[in-house]
């Protein structure tokens, strides 16, 4: 039976929890100059530079990929634009050996680590050099070795494998943590519930980052829950939780920092709130114009989380219009010839369709295989990706 | 060699592995002090601490996610879902999850240590909720393996190959057999191989094939069939996936006969995949058409359970149409 030390009452008294109002952290106004009483980060000018080359980075990499999707060279894409505070700044703030479960809007993160422009180009065009073998939608990326699990579409999954891994974490002692990122409409899957529930329960260090970008694909927040935001269900779970000015470099990082050290240090997993908004469309597929107005993505444009960061840099004098300026150029530059050389890349061998379902091949599949290139021999001008591979074999 | 039953040998499988590899979890509803509600993993926290093998909350998807996450992590998850009933929670996890986990990665991270384990089938007065047979479901997700013990013995063997097989594997025990009869099991480590059916017994006038709890079924039948002097061949196929066509086609080269029985609903039944792909190898040794004895397309019942159970009398008459035809 469950215990609890709340006091008797003789009459039936509903409470709704009102009275726990989750306040909002935040550092750095958008003018680049710190709240009047905020304490000023323990952020050096060398990781500061690298947090904000991978905003910009970022920035740049969505604005030509969407770009070339609308040119027809790309089937599909997903912008993070908005969002780069929320996103970079919790994962600078991480151990660059702690484990990233992202949803599918976080390449920022993988920018940060140093996944480079011709990684994202392979896996965007599915060539014979994507670490995915060309089997998954552009943006799902994958990085064994920068700890960043590669995404799956289905929403809130990775949130209890999350738990799951962070567990291993704990066992193994190493002492690292996972964070997992999620919107405030994957929040309403029962994958995020056990995840939670199952992470208080078990003393995990696990860091359940929820990007509130104000939209699910078209439903807004206020469809989503009745409640303030997601923060509130932590309350539930008897986890410690922040809500954090999304759009805020300074106080992202400094609310992550926190967490991951209650994590790690305390096995206590934490819920981070992250206040922003989509600026893009869901995808390349969506388009806001149906359901949110200009104006409103205005006053959002205004709070960009770049700009924020730039004018806190310039005061800084860590950074220059020059400084600017060729950031800017160079990643245009390197995409756009990333770009092209990437998309000339072949596609992944044919025997990629079959390998890495099991370990190894089972005979029904390999005799299914053995039909595929046959007929691929019959047939070659049908299969033109794959006709000089079938030539081989039975 | 001990004389145990079938959730002895469970246990006994669990505890060998546990104590081979630190990274050998157990966990899953009511999985810790208390063993799980049919005792397969009793005394396992007493014996490997709480860390080890733990109750989980009450939430399928969770524990299966929970279970992905460890098994990417490096981890050997041994997940218990109290009964094949309440696997579908998971499906999710178990179906767009544990199944593509290394495919969709192009091998960057896999979930190979992860097996489920989950008491199935019929025949304990259990309903429409503590008596399904949902191999077939499963059968239909590449990625992953499906496997079900008919002893004690095969029990423990196939659960330690599930164990540390490298792909992500369902193991459904079949729960009217955990205490219903004891065998020789041995006391060592030892894996049965995985994707391998076993000729029981050899004949030559008709195959009999099943798995689990159908395999006691099938030999009552075919003690009934051999005294009127049919000459049975009986194979128990222990993988559902992926499954060994071809000692089922050789042993219907032979026969040119083949029943199958399994307890799920016959529409969409595993025992449909078979029949297709053995009149496709074997059409022209087949003395007549392929035999399926399944459960009826209904929800599970509970007390005209006998008559919905395909059952020995049900397999003996398939046997000798099949025969007779």
């Amino acid at each position: 039976m469950t215990t609890t030390k709340a006091k008797v009452v003789y009459s039936p008294v509903f409470t709704d929890g009102a009275e726990f109002r989750i306040p909002t952290f935040k550092l750095l106004k958008q003018d680049g100059s710190l709240y009047k009483g905020a304490k000023a980060p323990d952020l050096d000018k060398e990781k500061a530079l690298r947090i904000y080359r991978a905003m910009v980075t970022t920035r740049i990499l969505d604005e030509r990929m969407l770009a070339a999707q609308r040119q027809g060279r790309l089937s599909f894409y997903m912008q993070c634009t908005g969002e780069e505070a929320a996103v970079i700044g919790s994962t600078a703030a991480l151990d660059d050996g702690d484990m990233i479960m992202a949803q599918y809007r976080e390449q920022g993160s993988l920018v940060y680590r140093g996944f480079t422009i011709d990684e994202f180009m392979n896996q965007l065009f599915g060539n014979e050099l994507d670490y995915g073998k060309g089997r998954q939608m552009p943006v799902h990326y994958g990085s064994a070795k920068l700890n960043y699990m590669t995404i799956s579409s289905p929403l809130a999954t990775q949130i209890p494998q999350a738990t799951g891994y962070a567990y291993g974490q704990k066992m193994s002692g190493e002492g690292h943590c996972t964070i997992t990122y999620f919107g405030e409409g994957a929040a309403s899957e029962g994958d995020f519930h056990a995840a939670l529930n199952m992470a208080a329960v078990h003393r995990v260090p696990v860091i359940f980052l929820c990007r509130n970008n104000g939209y699910a694909i078209s439903t807004p927040a206020a469809e989503q829950f009745a409640a303030d935001g997601v923060a509130p269900r932590a309350y539930g779970y008897k986890m410690d939780v922040i809500r954090v000015d999304g759009n805020d470099i300074l106080a992202m990082h400094e609310a992550t920092k926190a967490a991951r050290s209650l994590a790690v240090e305390h096995n206590r997993p934490v819920l981070i709130e992250a206040m922003s908004y989509r600026l893009a469309a869901h995808s390349s597929s969506d388009d806001p114009s149906g359901y949110r107005s200009k104006d409103e993505e205005a006053v959002w444009r205004e709070k960009d989380p770049i700009l924020r960061m730039r004018l806190w840099l310039e005061r800084k004098k860590w950074w220059t219009e020059d400084d600017e300026k060729k950031l800017q150029e160079n990643m245009r530059r390197e995409v756009l010839e990333t770009m092209k050389r990437a998309q000339k890349r072949p596609p992944p061998a044919l025997d990629t369709l079959v390998s890495d379902v099991y370990d190894e091949v089972p005979p029904g599949l390999a005799e299914q295989f053995d039909r595929l290139k046959a007929h691929i021999r019959r047939h070659p001008d049908a299969y033109p990706k794959s006709a000089e591979h079938a030539k081989g074999g039975a | 060699m001990t004389q145990m039953n079938m959730l002895q040998a469970i246990n006994n499988a669990l505890d060998t592995a546990m104590a081979a590899d630190e990274r050998v979890l157990c966990f899953g509803e009511d999985v810790g002090i208390f063993g799980g509600v049919f005792r397969a993993t009793s005394n396992l926290q007493q014996k490997y601490g709480k860390a080890r093998c733990f109750n989980t909350p009450l939430v399928e998807q969770g524990i299966i996610g929970f279970a992905n996450g460890l098994a990417a992590q490096g981890s050997v998850p041994v997940a218990e879902i109290q009964f094949a009933d309440y696997i579908f929670p998971a499906f999710d996890q178990i179906v767009n999850e544990s199944a593509k986990f290394r495919y969709r990665s192009g091998n960057l991270f896999n979930v190979g240590g992860l097996t489920i384990r989950a008491p199935y089938g019929g025949g304990i007065a259990g309903g429409l909720y503590h008596s399904q047979s949902p191999e077939a479901y499963f059968a239909h997700t590449p990625g992953l393996k499906i496997v079900v013990p008919r002893n004690p013995h095969q029990a423990k063997g196939l659960l330690l190959a599930a164990i540390h097989d490298q792909n992500p594997t369902l193991f459904f025990e079949p729960k009217r057999l955990y205490r219903a009869s004891v065998g020789d099991v041995p006391d060592e480590d030892y894996r049965l191989p995985l994707g391998e059916a076993e000729v029981l017994k050899e004949g030559t006038d008709v195959t009999v094939l099943g798995w689990g709890a159908q395999m006691e079924v099938i030999e009552h039948a075919v003690e009934m069939a051999e005294k009127e002097g049919i000459s049975c061949e009986v194979i128990d196929l222990r993988t559902i996936l992926p499954w060994d066509v071809e000692t089922v086609a050789n042993s219907v080269f032979k026969t040119g006969r083949l029943v199958v029985t399994h307890e799920a609903p016959l529409t969409g039944g595993f025992a449909g995949e078979i029949a297709a792909t053995i009149q496709e190898r074997c059409f022209l040794y087949l003395e007549s058409p392929i035999a399926r004895v399944t459960g009826m397309d209904t929800p599970f019942p509970l007390v005209l359970e006998k008559e919905h159970l395909p059952n020995h009398l049900k397999v003996y008459e398939a046997i000798r149409s099949s025969v007779e035809f």
